[in-house]
């Protein structure tokens, strides 16, 4: 059945909405395949606006390794404003992809990578806009499959009624062996409906189906157990792990849009996984082990991908990039490259200990010096050592001292509220800290013409890290606690103008931990949210704390849970979490003493540089640590003039 | 240092790039190309280039103009081919000229448009022309950042004339529309003032003056961009001084000195 552009029917709209561009295509590096050639075909999301979707490597990587294979497409789409939504509804213009203006529910898998849990709303907007069920029990052989991917997805039981599967971990081989499992399938004429294929899928132990599983409570409303519902499904379902980075060098092309985004530039992710081992840190835990790319695979992505776009800058991505085991020959060889073609390389994510002066000489050889970016996180030594994020404050004024030494005239300093074990002191400690960077810094520069720029949120327990057992802290206890660090920077004569202060109070936060750790029955609030008019939940002017107080009040009580019971109370250790049959590698047990440190305020040192501690990844999924170096360096390209 | 000027369209789907995306898409685009331009000076120096009077997001355009200084001379064809290749179909580089003199936006006297009305008979929208070029001023409002702000649009209007319609014979540019039924074309010439009086403000005076009221937005493209023939209307090629300047001496003289349209839309 060929499958029409909806382009006509939107570009009749497009006059009447915001920032129309972004909705039409055309991108640089953007890929429109024949329909009829090819027989498994696949709709990427990113739930969230064109300007954050866009630039995200994963939808990215994923779209161009599925377009370079023979007989598989995919097409992109995002989440549409709320504007542009009320005239699709009125219109009965369908959610579209940007590619081909294809409607979604015609792909046979609907994918969506979930970052934030701040998404799920606007998955039910784009369902409801795609003609697919919002429920996976309602829909039939003709609908997409609904799969969920993204670090969310580590614990998707809050979507788990909206979504046919979910894929935990590296998307790149994933996708392809889920096309060849539908290609089958199809070929064979579809035997046996969309529950034959969800079984198949199920079987190979690496793509959840939540409806194969059955959840049961306790009467005081705690899990008692989750288990497989029919024979041949896994207990318990693993991540993916892509082992060797230097063979998935995407993105090759990446995608370069003509509408304004979050990210003008062009990342390349130097390496994947991070053991410094912070305890807050889901990113941190559930992408072990690490895995370098080599500095000549990094070069020669850096030189096709500037090639490919005309971006100006390069982002050298990962969790801690400054930790790469050949950092500096990477930035010096890169900068030596470019220097005469005014590239700008920006090194996001570096640490207090990593930073050396010589690497941020090499990264700002072509630009200005005009800040620098860390995250203590935690202002108090101790609260340091709970959380793992062994920085201390000399380690910081020695960084600092140096760069104020060297040009920078402005810090930023990231931190978190409402930690484990957390007191009033250890957040006023913050204010003393960003003092002490002040001072300094005139003494260095000679000047007072030095700013420090606090910022910190609030800090939610993520699944699958030592702090999902821990109590989140409420809204308005946060909100007091920055209250009293506010008043103490204001209050502070000789330094206070000087220190900016930036912080998110605590009501965002307490809607994040709610999805974070919801089990199914926090589906019902979500779903509730969506049908009173609740979109784009990442964004202050739409999100409305109020909206889903509401709708949990109206939803989670007849199931003897509320708000507080699934942030504000602390876990034991029987509990049975809702995503513990999700295998993100790591020993629970090991989690679990790891969460004991803390609470001792133990630190646990980082498995490259230390022997191992048993963090069960390795052993669980056969892997090891991948990292360098290589000894190589970069060469100078050959200019062709 | 030379200096190249540069003629290029918005067509299609990507009428709807703004003017602030078309800068970073070029911009890009002559990384790409590895073009040796000259930058600014100063602390976060800049590639030169100057743009000229670009048409409003949404509308289509077979004439915008911009500038760029090089560092290195380059043949402008050649430049052109090489830059066309490296920008999204439909950003189109599809003229080039080796500056001579600085008036170039002082060339730019006047914009011919056309307006294409689906869904309105060529006779409703003929008479609604009639009305609005009869009519001694017609004031109409628009949104500034200063508030609403009332001019008169019709003292800069040129022109205003039935160009064909019917529906039938639907540009090739414009293949992604439904060609059916009723579809009138009025061409649109306007002069350059200030304050300036878009192609919107025209078609808020033809609402007012004549209730011309199109059942779907109007598609609006400009067609070309120039010195004005007051006598017979016609907008000229602001190429025209730079291409005599080039051929001066010899004096071949022969180049056409009336725009040629290119990509259908004449």
């Amino acid at each position: 059945m060929p499958v029409e552009s909806v382009f006509p029917q939107l570009e009749a709209l497009l006059p009447h909405v915001q920032k129309p561009i972004q909705y039409v295509g055309g991108e640089l590096n953007s890929t429109v395949k024949d329909w009829e050639e090819t027989d498994v075909r696949w709709a990427l999301m990113y739930p969230d606006a064109y300007e954050v979707g866009l630039p995200n490597q994963g939808v990215m990587i994923l779209y161009e390794v599925l377009n370079e294979r023979e007989g598989v497409l995919a097409e992109r789409t995002y989440s549409v404003w709320p504007d542009l939504e009320k005239l699709m509804r009125e219109h009965g213009v369908p959610q579209f992809t940007v590619d081909a203006h294809r409607p979604v529910g015609a792909f046979d898998v609907f994918g969506v990578s979930f970052s934030t849990e701040l998404g799920y709303t606007n998955l039910l907007t784009a369902l409801e806009l795609a003609d697919i069920p919002l429920e996976s029990k309602d829909r039939t052989v003709d609908h997409p499959i609904v799969m969920a991917g993204g670090h969310a997805a580590f614990n998707p039981e809050p979507v788990a009624d909206f979504i046919d599967v979910a894929v935990i971990g590296d998307g790149e081989q994933a996708v392809l062996e889920v096309s060849e499992i539908i290609r089958a399938w199809k070929a064979e004429g579809r035997p046996g409906g969309r529950d034959e294929l969800l079984l198949r899928l199920a079987k190979t132990g690496g793509v959840y189906v939540p409806r194969f599983y059955d959840v049961e409570y306790l009467p005081d409303g705690r899990i008692s157990r989750v288990i497989p519902n029919r024979s041949g499904v896994p207990w318990r379902v693993s991540k993916h792990t892509v082992m060797d980075l230097d063979e998935w060098p995407y993105p090759k092309q990446p995608l370069v849009p003509l509408a304004e985004t979050v990210h003008e530039r062009m990342s390349v992710e130097i390496f994947r996984g991070c053991t410094r081992g912070c305890r807050f840190c889901q990113a941190g835990m559930i992408t072990r082990p690490v895995r370098e790319r080599s500095i000549t695979g990094i070069g020669d992505m850096v030189d096709k991908g500037l090639k490919n776009t005309g971006f100006e800058e390069v982002g050298l991505l990962s969790l801690s990039s400054a930790d790469h085991s050949e950092i500096g020959d990477i930035a010096k060889g890169l900068a030596d490259r470019y220097e005469e073609d005014k590239v700008g390389l920006s090194l996001p994510s570096t640490r207090v200990d990593a930073f050396n002066i010589d690497l941020a000489n090499e990264l700002t050889r072509n630009g200005r010096r005009s800040g620098l970016t860390f995250a203590p996180e935690g202002g108090s030594e101790r609260i340091r050592k709970v959380i793992n994020k062994m920085v201390s404050e000399e380690d910081l004024i020695r960084t600092v001292a140096t760069a104020y030494g060297n040009g920078w005239r402005q810090v930023k300093l990231y931190f978190m509220c409402g930690l484990p074990t957390e007191t009033d002191e250890d957040v006023l400690q913050i204010g003393d800290m960003a003092v002490n960077v002040i001072a300094k810094g005139r003494e260095v520069a000679q000047s007072n013409d030095i700013r420090c720029t606090v910022s910190i949120g609030g800090f939610v327990p993520k699944p699958h890290t030592p702090f999902q057992w821990a109590p989140q802290l409420s809204a308005e206890e946060t909100d007091v606690r920055l209250g009293k660090l506010r008043d103490k920077i204001r209050g502070d004569k000789k330094y206070g103008r000087s220190i900016g202060f930036r912080y998110h109070d605590g009501k965002p936060g307490i809607v994040e931990g709610l999805l974070s750790r919801g089990d199914r029955r926090v589906g019902a609030v979500i779903r509730e949210v969506y049908e009173r008019g609740g979109r784009f939940d990442g964004w202050r002017e739409y999100f409305s704390y109020d909206l889903w107080m509401r709708s949990a009040a109206a939803t989670l009580p007849q199931q003897g849970v509320d708000v507080d019971w699934y942030t504000t109370r602390e876990r034991t250790y029987e509990e049975v979490l809702p995503w513990d049959h999700l295998d993100s590698g790591l020993d629970k047990d090991w989690l679990w003493e790891d969460w004991q440190d803390a609470l001792d305020e133990t630190e646990v040192p980082d498995c490259r540089w230390d022997p191992c501690f048993d963090c069960g990844v390795c052993p669980q999924l056969d892997l090891d640590i991948q990292v360098g170096p290589t000894g190589k360096k970069l060469l100078p390209l050959t200019v062709v003039k | 240092m030379q200096r190249v000027r540069l003629r290029y369209t918005k067509r299609g789907r990507l009428r709807f790039t703004s003017h602030r995306d078309f800068q970073r898409a070029f911009e890009r685009a002559l990384r790409r190309a590895e073009v040796p331009m000259a930058y600014s000076a100063g602390f976060t120096p800049h590639p030169k280039v100057s743009y000229a009077n670009a048409a409003p997001t949404g509308t289509g355009s077979e004439a915008e103009y911009l500038e760029i200084a090089l560092t290195q001379q380059r043949d402008p064809e050649a430049l052109r081919a090489l830059l066309d290749e490296c920008m999204p179909t439909g950003l189109d580089i599809i003229d080039a000229v080796e500056a001579r003199g600085s008036d170039f936006s002082d060339r730019l006297q006047a914009s011919e448009w056309e307006l294409r009305f689906e869904g309105v008979s060529p006779q409703e929208a003929a008479r609604a022309a009639d009305t609005f070029l009869a009519a001694e001023s017609v004031e109409v409002k628009r949104q500034t950042k200063k508030g609403i702000r009332a001019f008169d649009a019709r003292a800069a209007v040129r022109t205003l004339v039935p160009a064909g319609g019917t529906g039938q014979g639907a540009p090739a540019n414009r293949a992604d529309r439904p060609g059916d039924a009723a579809c009138a074309i009025l061409r649109l010439v306007v002069r350059h003032v200030t304050p300036a009086v878009r192609p919107d403000d025209v078609l808020s005076g033809l609402r007012a003056t004549a209730d011309l009221a199109p059942p779907v937005p109007t598609a609006v493209t400009r067609l070309a961009q120039g010195p004005l023939d007051e006598e017979t209307g016609t907008v000229t090629d602001p190429f025209a001084p730079d291409r005599d300047a080039l051929s001066g001496p010899t004096g071949s003289g022969d180049l056409p000195s009336v725009a040629t349209v290119r990509g259908g839309t004449a």
